[in-house]
């Protein structure tokens, strides 16, 4: 295990002293305190801490879902703190793919018409969503459930689901935030080698919000250790 | 996103909440129905009216008149009159001047003169008028017993069938057929010995001294007529002097018969030919009303037409038509309502899904765009919805009407009208409706933060 400096890698993802805070009745919460990282093409990082060290907040500036108080967050040198709404929605649909704890599919839909979503954000053809949305689905092994619902799919295939969708657009960075908190330990590891799979197949920048370092230590490239908002350490790995 | 995918989306979130979206969708087409309902109402009731007139044969019609005779129906053209004795006389030349006016079909005298019809032995005294042939087109021969003159200056003879009842009051319809003689005045030329001066072509000597010598005799005359047809009511409506007639001739035959009118004394005492008192002149198309009516004030005479009445009745149907249109747009005003309800509570409901549609990459206008499309597609299903069932309601209302007047022996008449413009218009309007009242959720959705959503489970 050794410490990693900033300029190690070519940088895709970078963050400047970048704060995100949060009036609180009378107080401020410091979310995200003053963190400078950078993240390389095709590197596959953990964010790890505990509850409310800042590493969601992180994550959501990241996928400029949230706008840092002070700082700057720089995603192949665009600074997403610079950019408009519309902007950072485009920016969304075809940088960044995310997958959440919660898989976040829209219950109402077949899982096709799911994967199908960004690309109608994105105005991609009909003809070639379907087929993109198939294939996506099938290089996550649900193929055969393209009609199905996400009510009748598991925990471990809705997350499947979920990492499709994320790569519907082809984006350069994907964000996990907890990708297996609501999987049991084997589905989680077959998620995480999925988008190891990916991530290696696709050369695409992983960021992967975790609190358990050993599937972390088994699958990402780097750890990233946050609490209280700042930046304590980081470790690559072997 | 595109048109289509906003349009499809909205659809499959309307899905969703079938029964709520539903009620609200009803809730619009009752909006829309109730708008609908009174609108065609005011125009039914406008076409009525309009048709009575209509029917009445003056919207076509320009009346015209010398302004050497009476008062006009407007005082101030008599105040600007300051010689009348200069102003042109309504004469033949006058008339055939007219004629060639562009968009007139037909310049005809109001001939209107006392008779006497003797039949059975009787005598019976009638005012006689002359109709011209486009009178056939007037709605008081739609229910004509017999039929109309054979020809424009054929001896015959319509009655109205209140003197047909009394030449024969058992049985008025058997008079069609038979022949009456008909005793009136004709109006013949002086001597020219009698006043040493030449005859002009109506049979009076010219005025061509300072000498009051002039005139024309009236002489009895009897004129045998077959009784071609019986009407029930007067024609126009009873609203022109042609129409207080009993006993109607082509208006040839009487300008043949060369029958003396009540007029007649005013050209003697003026020391003219013969003139006229009133012509009606008739417009190809009521549109060209005013241009032709403008032409002959420009030749010097007074004119007047039903347009000049109708102004203030249109005028009424205009407020009439606002009033309805209000009351009608309340019900819509109520739909409203229920359409930003509706989609508040999608908004308060779908805040993770929103959420979740930004993360993966829907912008603000987007999520603001998949509202406005579900209220547009609630307002079209709602308006068209509404334009079924305002039509039902209409024949429903025409229908009962119907049997109203019946039961009191009136015709069926339709008060209910649907111009097909107010289909398009109230689906249109319908959708524009919905989309104002979408604008509130749809911008409150578009300003959800998406982090806050997603934590929202």
């Amino acid at each position: 295990m050794r410490s990693v400096s900033a300029s190690e890698a070519t940088a895709t993802v970078r963050t400047e002293r970048v704060c995100r805070y949060y009036p609180m009745g009378g107080s401020i919460i410091r979310a995200v305190d003053g963190i400078s990282l950078s993240v390389g093409r095709g590197e596959f990082v953990a964010l790890l801490g505990q509850s409310g060290s800042g590493k969601s907040t992180l994550l959501n500036l990241l996928a400029g879902l949230d706008r840092p108080t002070s700082g700057s967050v720089l995603v192949q040198d665009r600074d997403l703190a610079s950019m408009s709404s519309e902007e950072l929605a485009r920016y969304r649909r075809s940088d960044v793919g995310m997958v959440f704890q919660a898989f976040h599919l829209i219950p109402s839909m077949t899982i096709t018409d799911n994967v199908e979503l960004p690309m109608r954000f994105a105005e991609v053809e009909r003809a070639e969503r379907t087929q993109r949305a198939r294939q996506s689905l099938e290089q996550v092994g649900l193929g055969h459930r393209l009609e199905h619902r996400p009510s009748e799919l598991s925990g471990g295939e809705q997350q499947r689901v979920s990492l499709a969708r994320a790569l519907a657009n082809r984006p350069q960075l994907l964000l996990a935030d907890e990708p297996t908190g609501n999987l049991d330990s084997r589905t989680g590891e077959d998620i995480l080698n999925l988008i190891r799979d990916l991530s290696l197949a696709l050369g695409m920048t992983v960021v992967m919000v975790t609190h358990e370092r050993a599937l972390a230590e088994r699958f990402a490239q780097r750890l990233i250790f946050l609490g209280d908002g700042k930046l304590l350490s980081q470790e690559a790995l072997a | 996103m595109t048109g289509y995918d906003l349009f499809d989306l909205a659809v499959r979130n309307l899905r969703q909440s079938k029964l709520r979206n539903g009620l609200t969708t009803v809730g619009i087409s009752v909006g829309v129905a109730s708008l609908v309902a009174m609108l065609s109402l005011g125009v039914g009731l406008q076409k009525l009216a309009t048709r009575r007139l209509a029917g009445s044969g003056m919207f076509d019609t320009v009346f015209v008149t010398s302004k050497q005779d009476f008062r006009g129906m407007d005082r101030e053209d008599d105040q600007k009159t300051e010689h009348p004795e200069k102003e042109p006389l309504l004469d033949q030349p006058a008339r055939d001047q007219m004629t060639r006016l562009k968009y007139v079909t037909e310049v005809e005298p109001e001939v209107r003169v006392m008779g006497e019809v003797v039949y059975d032995g009787q005598t019976h005294f009638g005012f006689v008028t002359g109709l011209p042939v486009s009178a056939r087109e007037n709605e008081a021969f739609d229910n004509l017993e017999g039929k109309f003159f054979s020809g424009p200056s054929a001896e015959d003879v319509i009655l109205l069938n209140d003197f047909a009842k009394e030449l024969n009051p058992k049985d008025p319809k058997q008079l069609i057929g038979q022949e009456i003689t008909l005793r009136y005045g004709e109006r013949q030329a002086l001597p020219a010995e009698s006043t040493g001066r030449p005859q002009l072509s109506g049979g009076e000597t010219a005025d061509t001294s300072s000498s009051d010598n002039f005139g024309f005799s009236v002489v009895r005359k009897t004129q045998a007529l077959k009784v071609v047809g019986i009407i029930q009511e007067e024609p126009y409506g009873g609203m022109r002097a042609v129409s207080r007639g009993r006993i109607f001739l082509p208006v040839d035959l009487t300008e043949k018969l060369n029958m003396a009118q009540f007029t007649d004394m005013r050209s003697s005492l003026r020391g003219a030919g013969k003139t006229y008192m009133t012509l009606t002149v008739r417009v190809k198309d009521p549109g060209k009303v005013s241009e032709v009516q403008d032409a002959i004030n420009k030749m010097g005479f007074r004119t007047f037409s039903i347009l000049d009445a109708t102004k203030s009745l249109r005028r009424f149907f205009t407020v009439l038509d606002l009033f309805l249109g209000i009351f009608g747009s309340l019900a819509l005003a109520v739909a409203t309502l229920a359409i930003i309800n509706t989609l508040v509570m999608a908004v308060l409901e779908r805040r993770r899904e929103i959420g979740i549609m930004k993360a993966i990459g829907a912008s603000d206008g987007d999520v603001k765009g998949l509202f406005f499309a579900e209220a547009g597609a609630m307002g079209f299903f709602g308006g068209v919805l509404g334009i079924v069932l305002g039509l039902a309601i209409g024949k429903a209302i025409n229908i009962g009407t119907g049997i109203y007047l019946r039961r009191h022996q009136l015709p069926a008449e339709a008060v209910w009208i649907m111009p097909p413009w107010l289909i398009g218009a109230a689906i249109a309007f319908s959708i524009l409706v919905s989309l104002l009242a979408g604008l509130y959720p749809a911008s409150r959705a578009a300003r959800l933060d998406p982090v806050q959503t997603l934590k929202y489970e």
